[in-house]
């Protein structure tokens, strides 16, 4: 165990090089690429047995990535934005063949007009593929759940691939003592490869034919979303395990930030998690009893944990950094309908800001937090479910 | 073998054998058509018939015999042939 000032991008590439992938395949993107130079630069130095395979576009990245994974070996690619939307159509071949892999995403927003700073709107793009979906909210997370996602996606209950998220320069490009863990440490923590079924020479075996049968081509999508639900119970076991190793536990699907005497609940996912505890320190001062729940997992959707918590709150905010145009923000989307779905009658709004980037800081939130409750707290209800907030 | 279940999960896979997805020559529109004296035996069709739909005959007979249940009727034998031994004509 060693302490050393990573960024978030080295936090990955440090936990690739610790899981003992054995395939690297990428393109470069801002701001991204700096997670597969350290890659590659570990692979020169003989610091890392691995493969780098440079390819020609994203596409091909997470093709390469792939047949690697099907043949067998722990494989690893990482992007951001327009290179994640490019590669789209690999994400849902990969999750749709059940093989475990993981991928960095650094979150980036979309274009026009051209911009490399952080929203959700590229991951959340993937949100109905089939992977497992976590973000991170900081370089230390980025680290530990890029570990643990080799065993989760390896699992038997699950084989699924998965995605670790972190925000472009607020965790890609910003420096923070990371604790990184022995070699040894992680050996006894990973197992060996686990996957459904791998190609190999002699035995033949197809993957994507042609169903005969509709029924059984429906019933594997079922058993992608069964797999995704039992892949709750995964994530805590593995959260146990890890924070018994390492003392670092999360709390599983989400993590609570003072709820325990919460009557208002913000919700949010990201590196702006972390001016969220500032700005419920700050509403505290003032005698607002906010809670916070940090997402987590945003899939499998942490649709148990989070109503536990709001079932007798007097609101809850959530916060996207993304938005389905035409419809809400695709946290709200969730939390809203799982409300609804579970008879639970609280108010529920969503707040949309720094989307494409705009800077939020933690008196921005607080401030449009303080707006919203002092509405609610007087009339009960929320005059508007949406809201885009510019900042103060 | 149809798809597969494998510890529990449904999986979108499956053992090759011949005619998995059912008798695919019905999707043919036009039909290769071959001439055995115009023939030199080189094997392009052969090797470049995607479908493994043409069979070769060292031992005497046409050289050629092509599996019209499986043939898709794309035509890449019939370009790739340097003689014009094989012919597309549309299905009747």
């Amino acid at each position: 165990m060693v302490v050393k000032p990573l960024t978030g991008n080295y936090a990955a590439a440090y936990a690739a090089k610790l899981s003992r992938v054995k395939v690297v395949a990428a393109y470069p993107i801002t701001p991204q690429t700096t997670i597969v130079e350290k890659l590659a630069q570990f692979i020169e130095d003989g610091e890392m047995d691995a493969k780098m395979i440079r390819v020609e576009s994203e596409h091909s990245a997470l093709a390469a990535a792939y047949g690697a994974a099907s043949g067998g070996v722990r494989a690893f690619t990482a992007t951001s934005s327009q290179g994640l939307l490019y590669m789209h159509e690999m994400v849902w071949w990969v999750a749709g063949s059940r093989i475990p892999l993981v991928m960095a995403i650094v979150t980036r927003t979309l274009g026009p007009p051209w911009n490399i700073w952080t929203d959700h709107s590229d991951i959340m793009d993937q949100r109905d593929s089939g992977w497992l979906i976590m973000m991170a909210e900081h370089n230390q997370e980025v680290l530990d759940e890029t570990i643990k996602m080799f065993k989760i996606t390896e699992d038997p209950r699950v084989f699924l691939p998965g995605i670790v998220g972190l925000d472009a320069f607020i965790l890609s490009h910003t420096t923070e003592p990371v604790d990184i863990p022995d070699q040894e440490l992680v050996d006894t923590f990973l197992p060996p490869r686990r996957q459904p079924y791998v190609f190999k020479p002699g035995d033949s075996l197809l993957m994507g034919n042609v169903p005969r049968n509709l029924k059984e081509n429906m019933r594997m999508r079922e058993d992608i979303h069964n797999s995704l639900e039992a892949a709750k119970k995964v994530i805590e076991e593995v959260d146990e395990e890890w924070g018994k190793l390492t003392g670092r536990r999360y709390g599983g699907l989400i993590e609570c930030y003072r709820c325990e005497d919460a009557s208002h609940f913000i919700v949010g996912m990201g590196a702006w998690v972390g001016d969220m505890r500032e700005a419920v320190d700050s509403l505290r001062t003032n005698g607002i009893k906010v809670g916070l729940i940090k997402v987590r997992y945003v899939r499998p959707f942490p649709r148990e944990d989070i109503l536990k918590w709001v079932v007798n709150a007097k609101s809850v905010i959530v916060f996207d950094r993304s938005v389905s145009a035409g419809s809400a923000g695709p946290l709200f989307l969730d939390v809203a309908a799982h409300l609804m779905a579970a008879g639970i009658r609280v108010p529920v709004k969503n707040i949309l800001a720094g989307i494409t980037g705009l800077d939020v800081t933690y008196e921005d939130i607080a401030d449009a937090v303080l707006k919203s409750v002092a509405e609610v707290e007087e009339t009960g209800k929320f005059s508007r479910f949406i809201e885009w907030y510019y900042g103060r | 073998m149809s798809e597969g279940e494998i510890k529990g999960k449904v999986l979108p896979i499956s053992k090759p054998c011949v005619g998995v997805a059912g008798k695919t020559g019905s999707w043919r529109v036009m039909r290769p058509v071959y001439d055995d004296s115009k023939c030199i035996k080189c094997r392009l069709c052969w090797l470049y018939c995607p479908e493994n739909a043409i069979d070769l005959s060292e031992g005497g007979g046409p050289f050629i015999k092509i599996d019209y249940d499986y043939c898709k009727g794309c035509g890449i034998c019939a370009s790739v042939c340097p003689k014009n031994a094989i012919t597309m004509v549309p299905e009747g």
